[in-house]
């Protein structure tokens, strides 16, 4: 009630959400993934240029980056990163592009929606193990065709996944964050005139892409401008996926830094902080060049609608894409569905399509040591989620989404800034600091990643909620939090449980960020995941990838199955 | 002629701007049981009107002048303390609570006994012909009976005036009539005021009050 007395009496409704107020949550959660990220990049700085007083560093030096320019192949490492944004963004967008602008609005477009959704709650590192299981010289891929067209009847010596070019790490990237920039260009679609300017262009003779590229690829481009560069610079510095399916010799950058930060010699720290601000400014690089190519797409965009060329018949290219989009969801779901087949199979020889018998054993020898990563996962993701849904809840509520710019900048810092460049740097401080590796630490810094999901999960339907409930509410004589408890939040249960769930899938999926501040001596399915890697125990790693994605799997499904028990005499909210 | 401020809705120099432009400036007396009519083009600030009356005003808007009710000054006081009842255009019962919930939801807080509570809704629910609709699901109303149970939800929570944004203009003619009778005979048989803001001239006749129509500089 007191909350009322400080408003200014003109507009009370506006007071729900008075300054002070309003500066606390909205200040928490910039605090709590600002500051983090501050003092990570500053924790990884410092010791870039020799200054680390805990291992000795006390002085400015600038001999670590001789020492990092002297590694063998960095240039390649480099090179192979860079290219692996590039085209990792290029083509996931183009794809998601041509598709949108084929298909927006008909009923292929949400028959492919339905499809590609629930790719997003895929951990990337199940989906890599997938489609190393796929392609891989002994995967189905080859099975299926040998030895009729090949004639193999031993598995071939191709350097499938991990060729040195890198192709395999970059597929394995497109197919995880092509449903990404298509879910969120799905957001976004609402927001532009869509059907006007699909009917305009066509009456003036357009054909489908080129009308809807001219009049409201721009609209939208602007939209997704924010998770565009997340996924450039994600690609720039992804770890797990490239441990997975990326070259080993040299290996792109970010995953020789990652094993200079786990190597036993803590000077190896030093080299570490100095890969690390190499690895940022690689990724300022890979930014800086992709705006390059927005302004000559903005030119050619110019160029094209100048033109008048009408392109009336662009099926083949609409089809091309729309296959595409088919293609790279088909192949995370028969990825996984290998994964499955391997985590039962008994012998499995090459070039047999299905293994000569079946067994649990994988399982049963697996699931007693996955136990504790599975119980670390369930209570680190669901803490960390509904920790993090409070606090959007909280923002939401106090209006503080509408503080507009530097929130919206500071949710998407800790997507923009590779992972890499401050969890190190937060590693060595807490290390500096005497924190040992803990679970309340680890969870502070699942929540960096995990808020800004939840947050921009939850604030399209909150704002989408008819306002004129709480009016009419108000005038009811119900105190604002009567309303948010009894009308707003019941009326948003399934986007609450949404926003839990994809913060669920966040924090269980979160590779890098658990192995530097668990420092092994925290593990969840992920890390475990990754580490069978290089073992090359198909069966473990089937059980383990599947594990992982059953995981964030179970978070969606409560999240969907919830709303219809609970309300299961209530049409209206089901939907 | 001095207002009888002590009985009825004064609206006491009513100044309401966009962007520094004035978009109406008024004053009126309603009495208990009486209709005023505000009637406009769209976007001439009708809205907003009845916003600054219950407390809602969007920051974007500026609103000065005095709002009186039975000779309380409503104008400071917080929007839920007002007791302004709302009706919209749509019913916006809340989906997520049965019938009988959404008037409870409504009930005024001073009848605090579960059993009573309980026996006034059913009560209601029978004053509006929906005579054992308490653990219905609202989504499975008639668009009529939706109105229903959304004006006896407001009438439930002992307003002291009563604010009509377009209540009526989703009906279809002869719900319309039907509804725009049940709610002005029950507002008029409770003495309430009423602010009325419509499109429609019929609305405004069978109102029966004084009509004020806004945005034309023109007052009849």
């Amino acid at each position: 009630m007191e909350r009322r007395t400080e408003d200014n009496p003109g507009r009370p409704m506006a007071n729900g959400k008075t300054v002070i107020r309003r500066f606390s949550i909205s200040g928490l959660v910039l605090a709590m993934i600002g500051l983090p990220i501050l003092a990570g990049l500053a924790g990884t700085v410092g010791p870039a240029f020799g200054l680390l007083p805990a291992l000795g560093g006390n002085h400015l030096t600038l001999s670590h980056f001789a020492e990092l320019a002297a590694q063998p192949h960095l240039l390649r490492s480099v090179l192979i990163s860079f290219a692996t944004a590039i085209v990792t963004t290029g083509l996931s967008l183009a794809i998601v592009m041509l598709f949108t602008a084929g298909y927006a609005g008909t009923r292929i477009f949400s028959r492919i929606q339905h499809l590609v959704s629930p790719l997003l709650a895929i951990p990337h590192a199940a989906a890599a193990f997938g489609l190393v299981f796929l392609v891989a010289p002994s995967g189905l891929a080859m099975r299926l065709v040998s030895p009729g067209l090949t004639g193999y009847v031993s598995t071939p010596d191709w350097l499938v996944p991990q060729d040195p070019l890198g192709l395999t790490m970059m597929a394995g990237l497109i197919v995880k964050e092509m449903p990404f920039l298509f879910l969120v260009t799905l957001a976004a679609l609402p927001q532009v005139p869509l059907l006007q300017a699909r009917h305009l262009s066509a009456s003036l003779g357009y054909g489908r892409i080129r009308g809807f590229l001219i009049s409201v690829w721009p609209l939208l481009y602007r939209q997704i401008r924010l998770p565009v560069f997340a996924v450039l610079a994600y690609a720039s510095s992804v770890v797990d996926v490239a441990m997975i399916l990326g070259p080993a010799l040299p290996a792109p950058l970010a995953v020789r830094i990652t094993e200079w930060m786990a190597d036993s010699d803590l000077r190896m720290r030093f080299l570490a902080s100095a890969g690390a601000l190499l690895q940022l400014g690689l990724t300022v690089v890979a930014m800086v060049t992709w705006l390059a190519f927005e302004q000559i797409g903005s030119v050619l965009l110019r160029r094209m609608s100048g033109s008048g060329v009408r392109k009336a018949d662009d099926r083949l290219l609409r089809r091309s894409a729309c296959a595409a989009m088919a293609l790279s969801a088909g192949l995370v779901f028969l990825g996984l569905a290998t994964l499955l087949v391997w985590s039962i199979a008994g012998l499995w020889p090459f070039p047999a399509l299905l293994p000569d018998s079946f067994t649990l054993q994988p399982w049963l020898r697996a699931l007693p040591q996955a136990g504790t990563a599975i119980t670390t996962t369930i209570s680190l993701a669901s803490s960390s989620a509904a920790i993090a849904l409070l606090l959007a809840i909280g923002l939401l509520w106090q209006g503080g989404h509408r503080d507009g710019g530097a929130l919206r900048s500071v949710l998407y810092l800790p997507l923009i800034v590779p992972q890499l460049c401050f969890v190190f740097g937060l590693q060595i401080l807490s290390v500096s600091l005497g924190f040992a590796a803990s679970f309340p630490l680890l969870l502070i810094v699942h929540l960096i990643f995990v808020l800004p999901y939840v947050v921009l999960s939850l604030s399209q339907p909150w704002q989408a909620l008819d306002r004129r409930y709480e009016t009419l509410a108000t005038g009811l004589g119900k105190s604002p939090l009567q309303i948010l408890l009894q009308i707003r939040l019941p009326m948003l249960t399934r986007a609450c449980l949404t926003a839990f769930a994809v913060g669920f899938a966040v924090s269980a999926g979160l590779y890098l960020p658990t192995l530097l501040i668990g420092a092994g001596r925290i593990v969840t399915i992920t890390t475990e995941a990754v580490a069978l890697s290089s073992g090359g125990d198909r069966r473990a790693i089937g059980v383990y990838a599947l594990l992982q994605t059953l995981v964030p799997f179970g978070g969606f499904l409560i999240a969907s199955l919830v709303p219809h028990l609970l309300f299961r005499d209530r049409r209206a909210m089901r939907i | 002629m001095t207002p009888d401020t002590t009985h009825g809705l004064h609206l006491d120099a009513i100044c309401i701007a966009l962007d520094g432009r004035t978009l109406l400036s008024l004053s009126a007396h309603v009495r208990p049981g009486e209709i005023l009519t505000v009637m406009g083009p769209s976007g001439a600030g009708k809205s907003a009107l009845l916003a600054y009356i219950g407390g809602f005003l969007d920051p974007v808007f500026t609103g000065s002048g005095r709002i009186l009710i039975d000779g309380d000054d409503l104008t400071g006081i917080a929007a839920e303390k007002r007791r302004c009842g709302m009706l919209f255009q749509d019913p916006l019962l809340f989906p997520h609570l049965s019938v009988g919930g959404n008037l409870l939801f409504g009930l005024t807080p001073s009848i605090a006994r579960r059993d009573q509570r309980r026996r006034m809704v059913e009560q209601a629910l029978i004053d509006v012909e929906l005579e054992g609709f308490f653990d219905r699901d609202p989504a499975t109303l008639s668009g009529g009976q939706k109105a229903r149970v959304a004006l006896q939800r407001v009438m439930l929570s002992a307003p002291r005036l009563l604010l009509l944004d377009e209540p009526f203009s989703k009906l279809d003619s002869d719900l319309r009539q039907q509804t725009r009778g049940l709610i002005f005979a029950r507002a008029k048989s409770a003495g309430l005021p009423v602010v009325l803001v419509t499109h429609d001239q019929a609305d405004a006749d069978a109102a029966g009050g004084p009509v004020i129509v806004i945005g034309e500089d023109s007052r009849r």
